[in-house]
């Protein structure tokens, strides 16, 4: 089967191409050249004057996983307000701040997104977290285990085991929860929280272990970088919401001495303490040095107005500002010794001084990082805002008018404290296209997703131009996936499921003894079935595993 | 022999188990207890579909289910104790058939999930118990007749991995008029007990919450207990480093008891304003873990929603099977119950639909009766825990003829119009 989709504007920032006219070809899924004239086209979409990019990747999203659900369940009342109906194609759900799996998959690819991850799979969590997921339809998924607060890494670095060890065992746990990248939450802290510890800066000792979150950062942005694992180390900060946690968050990442790491939602660490009210922007400061250092990529978590909720393994920090929610409703969890969970509803209001300024301070961030390869469009869905938000979000980026006209509506004392007014940068397509696409896949460690180029998995969607960015990105012409025609005019017109993409970096099996006798001596279940296998993830059909290449394990450390 | 297998006999989900198969039975031989020697021990009977009590084959009885579904103006897919595969088969075939759902359990968990929804709570895990404990007060339960290896495996364990010498914890059991000798630490110390009426119990877990609070209690005894030993126990919480709460819903059968949970974990919560602290719900019997998670990831709400009108929605109270099944609103019951015969579908008289273990001992024959293979035994499966965090693979242990509920549910899906 032949697909040629023509004439239309092409933004494939992986091969450069910025709005070159040309033809794409898709035979059997993916992308292929021009083929000869002899051979017979099956179908023809004529896309004269659109614009054509790959499918978008959404690289943090909260999609699958306990808190999730948690999430879900505590919200009845925000489900009422969107209830989806089933059609002839689509089942039944709910949308909104945290909405069902069948509703996630519609609406992702109905905006033209074909894949999200999900980045916080607790590992004693992961199956629960892969079976949402495979509940959730025609998006690619995949995730990051979570590592940091779990007794055994900590137990570990306190007995100063070598990096070779840690190494075997990050890897070992990529396996088990079929993992595409490692995050870190709050590195040692979720386990201080358990010790009664309310705080934890980069240089504070775990009360138990001794451990300080700047030695688990640094063991851990080099295991994944010695394994080969194409997504560098994933981190969630310490200190996430606190007036301050600027310094915290430079001095992350100075702290994992030049490996290679991203920092997530990196809004909600981007706070100084100046003005009357001691909270302020600390976003120049931040994009300055994101723009210094080559080894660091960061995405936004941008907040907008509204109602949402927050769903974060980070339970120190849920807990320290659970006071700030609404409605006033929340759950906090200890998870397993592993990792923990807190989840908090929150409206978000352009009136509330602090919501505007941080509303403005992600702005910030995305118009002051000069390189759209290093900084990714999220709003950490669901805790600054939902996923549905992003046309809107897009508009603010691309459309310095529509921006200044918001900003001129929010907390006047927010105005003051921000620069965002001043500032005249609006994204291109093209810059959209790399920090939604080709930046993405490339962060993420997609090989054959994020670009057009042939041999690309045929993930494809079209636009009709419109100087109203958000009704663009909000309704596509065509979403391909898989080669797949899956929406048209901004309605899913077939459901398919995707492709789990996950790394499997060599270890050293021998490691697997001590875990088991590690598991046997203090848990709750045996090491074997914390393994999620194939099985569990493409069980009745729901797509299937795609392994990633890791660049071999590099040279044992001496 | 089969080693480390997973038993769905009580919501502990003890992956532990060896089996032994040979001669066409199942018998556990290492780390059972009184409930998973019963689950694995019921022999596999032969047992075929009948609709009407007259033998059918399985096509005829799916046909006549989908019959039945398709008459109905609102059907009602209830007990539904099944694991994660079965329960993706309902809600699929409840989205399609526009039918109503409910768990089996769901009188008692409602009070759970109602707290939730309205306030939410401070929780923990199973091995986190099992490594942090150093109060645990358990609230009108003796924990052991529903989950009998608790204190084994979450208490009374010889190694923690920080250094907690275990048989220190301290026991404490507030209310009712139970056993309490799993209390009984390994060197002979005995639990504190305050007995009380379950019925007191609002009372009594209410004073203990103000006096939380630091708030002044003018009586002096409380539903027969003294308020002096309550102000006692407040401050042994307050004292505790890492303190259990514990209740199981089930046991809490009185009116409007999510208000007493509420006061379980809203104390919880504010014990935390300065220690640390955690509740710990007991459930998860018969698959209703499994039922809430998955209802809720595909339709955003737990038990007790509807698809009646397209989309889904959700109210505690009007779609309760007792409710349903009393109004005379529903007119068609689906009842599902594959881990054991004991929970048949409840006498009504609207055509009942009953697929479940081959052994369902049944109240009276049904329009259909479609026996099923049983998860965990027959085969494979994934069931959540009690903690509502750690889901287990349940494995397939011995051959059968018998359809799967997803199977059979599937078969039903493909027939209605």
């Amino acid at each position: 089967m032949m697909i040629k989709l023509t004439g239309g504007r092409v933004y494939d920032p992986a091969h450069g191409i910025d709005g070159k006219v040309m033809d794409i070809y898709v035979r059997d899924g993916r992308i292929v050249a021009k083929p000869k004239d002899s051979e017979r086209i099956d179908q023809e979409y004529n896309v004269a004057g659109k614009v054509v990019m790959a499918g978008a990747i959404d690289m943090h999203t909260h999609i699958g996983g306990g808190k999730v659900n948690i999430a879900r369940m505590m919200l009845p009342e925000d489900h009422r307000g969107d209830p989806v109906g089933h059609s002839e194609l689509c089942r039944a759900g709910c949308g909104h701040a945290a909405p069902s799996t069948l509703t996630t998959g519609y609406r992702y690819a109905e905006m033209g997104y074909t894949a999200g991850f999900e980045p916080a799979v607790l590992p004693m969590n992961a199956r629960q977290a892969h079976l949402e997921m495979g509940d959730v339809p025609i998006i690619d998924k995949g995730g990051y285990a979570m590592l940091g607060s779990d007794d055994m890494l900590l137990r570990m670095l306190a007995a100063k085991k070598d990096q070779n060890a840690i190494n075997d065992y990050v890897a070992w746990t990529m396996h088990a929860s079929q993992a595409m990248g490692i995050k870190v939450v709050n590195p040692g802290g979720i386990s201080a929280f358990k010790f009664n510890q309310r705080m934890l800066d980069l240089d504070e000792n775990n009360s138990y272990y001794q451990i300080t979150p700047r030695e688990v950062l640094k063991v851990l942005a080099r295991a994944v970088y010695e394994l080969g694992v194409p997504h560098p180390l994933h981190v969630h900060g310490n200190n996430l919401g606190v007036p301050g946690n600027v310094e915290t968050t430079l001095n992350t990442m100075l702290g994992v001495e030049g490996y290679p790491v991203h920092l997530t939602h990196i809004q909600f660490h981007s706070y100084g303490t100046e003005g009357d009210r001691k909270f302020s922007s600390g976003a120049a400061r931040i994009a300055e040095a994101i723009n210094q250092r080559k080894n660091v990529s960061a995405d936004v978590g941008q907040i907008l107005f509204g109602q949402t909720v927050t769903a974060s393994g980070d339970n120190m920090a849920q807990f320290r500002n659970h006071n700030a929610g609404s409605p006033k409703k929340w759950v906090v969890m200890d998870i397993e010794c592993d990792a923990g969970c807190g989840v908090v509803p929150f409206k978000y209001k352009d009136k509330n001084f602090v919501n505007a300024l941080q509303w403005a301070i992600g702005l910030e961030i995305f118009l002051l990082v000069e390189d759209p390869w290093r900084i990714f469009l999220t709003t950490d869905h669901p805790n600054g805002a939902p996923f549905t938000s992003y046309p809107h979000l897009i508009r603010l980026l691309m459309d310095k008018s529509f921006r200044k006209e918001m900003f001129s509506r929010i907390s006047p004392d927010a105005q003051a404290m921000s620069t965002l007014g001043s500032i005249e940068r609006e994204y291109t397509l093209y810059e959209i296209a790399i920090m939604t696409r080709a930046g993405a896949a490339k962060l993420v460690g997609l090989h054959d997703r994020g670009h057009l180029g042939a041999g690309a998995a045929a993930d494809i969607t079209v636009y009709t131009d419109d100087a109203d960015r958000e009704k663009m990105f909000t309704k596509p012409d065509y979403v391909f996936k898989d080669g797949q025609l899956v929406v048209k005019d901004g309605s899913v017109v077939k459901v398919t499921w995707g492709t789990t993409h996950v790394v499997k970096p060599e270890f050293d099996r021998g490691i697997e003894k001590d875990i088991a006798k590690y598991f046997d001596a203090y848990h709750t279940v045996k090491m074997e079935h914390v393994k999620v296998t194939d099985q569990h993830i493409a069980d009745d059909g729901r797509g299937h595993v795609q392994v990633h290449e890791c660049q071999g394990r590099r040279e044992k450390s001496a | 022999m089969i080693e480390n297998v997973t038993c769905p006999a009580c919501g502990l989900l003890c992956d532990d188990l060896s089996i032994d198969t040979a001669n066409d039975k199942l018998s556990v031989v290492k780390h059972g207890c009184h409930k998973s020697v019963a689950f694995f021990g019921r022999s596999a009977l032969p047992a075929s579909p009948r609709i009407d009590g007259k033998p059918a084959t399985l096509a005829q009885a799916t046909a006549r289910c989908s019959e039945i579904l398709q008459q109905a103006n609102m059907a009602l897919l209830g007990g539904l104790a099944t694991e994660v595969q079965g329960m993706r088969a309902v809600m699929s075939l409840a989205d399609k058939a526009g039918a109503t759902l409910d768990h089996m359990n769901s009188n008692n968990f409602m009070r759970n999930v109602q707290v939730v929804q309205n306030s939410g709570w401070q929780t923990t895990t199973l091995t986190e118990v099992r490594n942090r404990v150093d109060l645990l007060l358990i609230v009108g339960t003796d924990i052991v007749s529903g989950f009998p290896r608790f204190f084994e495996r979450q208490i009374w364990n010889k190694e923690s991995m920080f250094g907690q010498d275990t048989s220190t914890r301290e026991i404490v059991y507030l209310g009712g008029k139970l056993d309490t000798s799993a209390g009984i630490a390994p060197d002979g110390r005995k639990p504190d007990v305050l007995p009380c009426a379950m019925a007191q119990l609002p009372e009594v877990i209410a004073v203990l919450r103000a006096l939380v609070l630091g708030k002044h209690i003018v009586a002096h005894e409380i539903a027969g207990i003294a308020v002096a030993d309550l102000e006692k126990l407040a401050a042994r919480l307050k004292a505790a480093k890492y303190s259990v709460v514990t209740w199981a819903a089930a046991a809490l059968d009185f009116r409007h008891a999510e208000l007493t949970v509420q006061n379980i974990v809203e104390l919880v919560k504010t014990l935390n304003n300065t220690t640390r602290s955690s509740g710990l719900p007991l459930g998860g019997m018969d698959g209703e873990m499994d039922a809430n998670q998955v209802a809720t990831w595909i339709s955003g709400y737990p038990m007790r929603s509807s698809y009646a009108r397209s989309y889904p929605e959700h109210d505690a109270y009007h779609l309760s099977t007792d409710a349903l099944l009393q109004s005379g609103e529903a007119d068609a019951l689906l009842w599902v119950s594959t881990y054991n015969p004991d929970a048949p579908p409840p006498m009504t008289q609207i055509p009942t639909i009953a697929i479940g273990h081959p052994q369902m001992k049944l109240q009276r024959e049904p329009e259909v009766f479609i026996p099923v293979s049983v998860p965990g035994i027959d085969h494979r499966g994934i069931a959540f825990r009690m903690d509502n965090v750690v889901s287990l693979p349940l494995f397939q242990l011995r051959q059968t003829t018998l359809p799967s509920l997803s199977e059979v549910l599937g078969e039903i899906e493909s027939k209605l119009t």
